[in-house]
């Protein structure tokens, strides 16, 4: 399997401070990929360097295509999904206009509407309470709806910033599920940005761990799960 | 991702839907016939003095509607409307007293100039939010009257004095026809009909593409952009089409007065047009009657009351409609429907 994202001496600011410090970071099509860390690491940065929300040096390539200095907005018509940390619902919406959102950049109406179903078919609730406002859901509701907003892009990268926060841990293992699922029959690739390690270590084939704005380790993400070591002084389980 | 055509459960519910929203629906279109029925032909019984408040009436309510564009559907605030206001009127005045043009024309023209003006605006305030939008925008409010007076303007402005505009008359064809119809009445039905195609417009510009978008952007910035969507271009949108309807609301408000000075146009309009959208409901387009009316009428109801002191029995009537409703004109609608749900139900 070939790269689809590769990032290389990454240095992310905001205002004066700097948040990346020349991270390195390159995810496999077709591959679940994880990055983990402690709070502050530079997990979310990272995810925003890719997406153009924070200004960088270095270069993120997709698909060979560098993205440095584009727009968020055409970053997003290259097939790169954002769920945002914190869901980002659109809270005053309903389900369903969250989800008709998320394909804001589509054109063909058609597809929409058929894939809003099959996000149904996902996430049985979310037809449920399709015509509720978004921000009256549970925080797992939110998440799913984030997820399946995301998806409705047809992307072919989806970057999830800590999809477990908040969220009960019976709960987050049917996110995770799903997660593995759209992977598999969707071939989405993802990267998933956690604390939770212990569960994005099941569910991803590649780990990389971040500190202080740089990899400090990465592999295959079943060895780096058994290595007492790492998972003592990195990952804190 | 697969495509399978399953358009038929989507169909199926968004019937379901419909139905369960059918009695809402069914009141809420009572009410805006009533409202539009009134609208017609209230003024036919009454004087000239008492239509051509109604003209002021429906002006404001055009001019709420634009800030209801840029607050309930983009999200950001503004205290600068008077400025748009200004430069809609001034455009109207000086080209029909100085090149001519008549007055139905002036409005295309009042409302491309203001689009301009409040799009180039946005873009400085792209930087700002919240409270320090609104302060930027106060700024230009407080200037504006200024600017119109400056000496290099005069011999378009009038300067302090300002412009003294000719009523124009109903056209002929009225006439032709055996109806008498006056000055007032005519710009009242003229004004009626570019306020109900400015309300056409704005409900189906809510509701499309562009709309929804700036309704994101007001909900979640940074999930509205990782949706793809342009955040400064519809920000920066958002102020140019409020600035444009805020310059036709304008244009029209000089019309009907016929009479433009720098002096009316100060912070205070501004102020009372945010006030109206506050007690009309922010975002809900029909409550700009309710808040416009609160604007035009409530002020000479206070007046009626106590001359001396009608400042502070406004004050009065304020803090008293924010303490019982504080949602404005919306809540109100809101509860009558449920209301007159609850005795549809039990009958």
């Amino acid at each position: 399997m070939s790269t689809m994202l590769a990032i290389k001496e990454l240095r992310s600011y905001y205002g004066q401070v700097q948040a990346l410090h020349g991270l390195e970071l390159s995810i496999r099509e077709g591959a679940v990929t994880t990055l983990l860390g402690a709070n502050g690491a530079g997990k979310t940065t990272t995810i925003r360097a890719v997406c153009n929300m924070v200004r960088s040096t270095g270069s993120i390539e997709f698909e060979g295509k560098s993205l440095m200095g584009r727009s968020t907005e055409s970053i997003v018509q290259y097939g790169i999904a954002h769920v945002p940390q914190g869901r980002g619902t659109f809270t005053t919406m309903t389900v369903e206009e969250n989800l008709q959102l998320g394909a804001i950049t589509r054109k063909d109406t058609k597809a929409i509407s058929s894939d809003i179903e099959k996000m149904y078919a996902y996430f049985p609730v979310l037809k449920q309470r399709h015509t509720q406002q978004a921000g009256t859901l549970s925080g797992g509701e939110q998440q799913m709806l984030a997820v399946a907003r995301a998806l409705m892009l047809r992307p072919r990268l989806m970057l999830l910033d800590e999809p477990s926060f908040g969220l009960a841990p019976l709960i987050v293992r049917d996110l995770f599920g799903i997660l593995k699922k759209i992977n598999l029959e969707d071939k989405v690739t993802i990267l998933v940005v956690e604390q939770n390690a212990q569960l994005a270590l099941e569910l991803a084939e590649t780990a990389f761990v971040i500190e202080t704005g740089r990899i400090v380790m990465s592999g295959n993400a079943k060895e780096i799960a058994n290595n007492e070591d790492i998972r003592k002084s990195y990952l804190g389980y | 991702m697969t495509t399978a055509h399953e358009t038929a459960p989507a169909a199926t519910a968004s019937k379901k839907a419909a139905a369960a929203a059918a009695p809402s629906m069914n009141i809420a279109r009572v009410a805006s016939l009533i409202t539009l029925a009134l609208l017609l032909l209230v003024p036919l019984f009454l004087k000239n003095f008492y239509i051509f408040q109604m003209t002021q009436w429906l002006i404001y309510a055009i001019a709420l509607l634009a800030l209801n564009i840029l607050t309930g559907g983009s999200g950001q605030f503004s205290l600068g409307q008077s400025a748009f206001y200004a430069v809609g009127a001034y455009t109207a005045a000086v080209m029909m007293e100085i090149l001519g043009v008549n007055y139905a024309l002036t409005l295309p023209v009042a409302g491309l100039i203001c689009f301009v003006f409040g799009f180039l605006f946005g873009l400085p305030a792209l930087r700002l939010s919240g409270v320090y939008l609104a302060l930027a925008t106060f700024a230009l409010a407080v200037a504006m009257p200024q600017v119109l007076k400056l000496h290099f303007f005069e011999s378009w402005t009038g300067g302090v004095q300002g412009l003294v505009i000719i009523k124009p008359d109903p056209p002929e064809f009225l006439k032709t026809i055996g109806l008498k119809v006056s000055q007032d009445m005519w710009l009242y039905y003229f004004t009626l009909v570019v306020g109900i195609g400015i309300y056409i417009a704005s409900v189906n510009l809510l509701a499309s593409r562009s709309g929804r978008a700036m309704m994101a952007i007001r909900d979640n910035q940074i999930a509205a952009s990782a949706m793809g969507i342009d955040v400064p271009l519809y920000k920066t949108l958002a102020f140019g089409i409020s600035a444009g309807i805020t310059g036709v609301a304008g244009a029209l408000g000089a019309i009907a007065v016929a009479f433009v000075a720098p002096d009316s146009y100060t912070i205070q309009l501004a102020i009372a047009l945010f006030l109206g959208m506050v007690i009309g409901g922010v975002g809900w387009l029909p409550g700009s009657l309710a808040g416009a009316a609160f604007i035009v009428f409530v002020p000479n109801i206070a007046e009626s009351i106590s001359k001396g002191l009608s400042g502070a029995i406004f004050g009065i009537i304020l803090i008293v409609i924010i303490f019982l409703v504080p949602h404005g004109a919306r809540q109100v609608a809101y509860m009558a429907q449920h209301l007159i749900g609850k005795i549809g139900k039990s009958s």
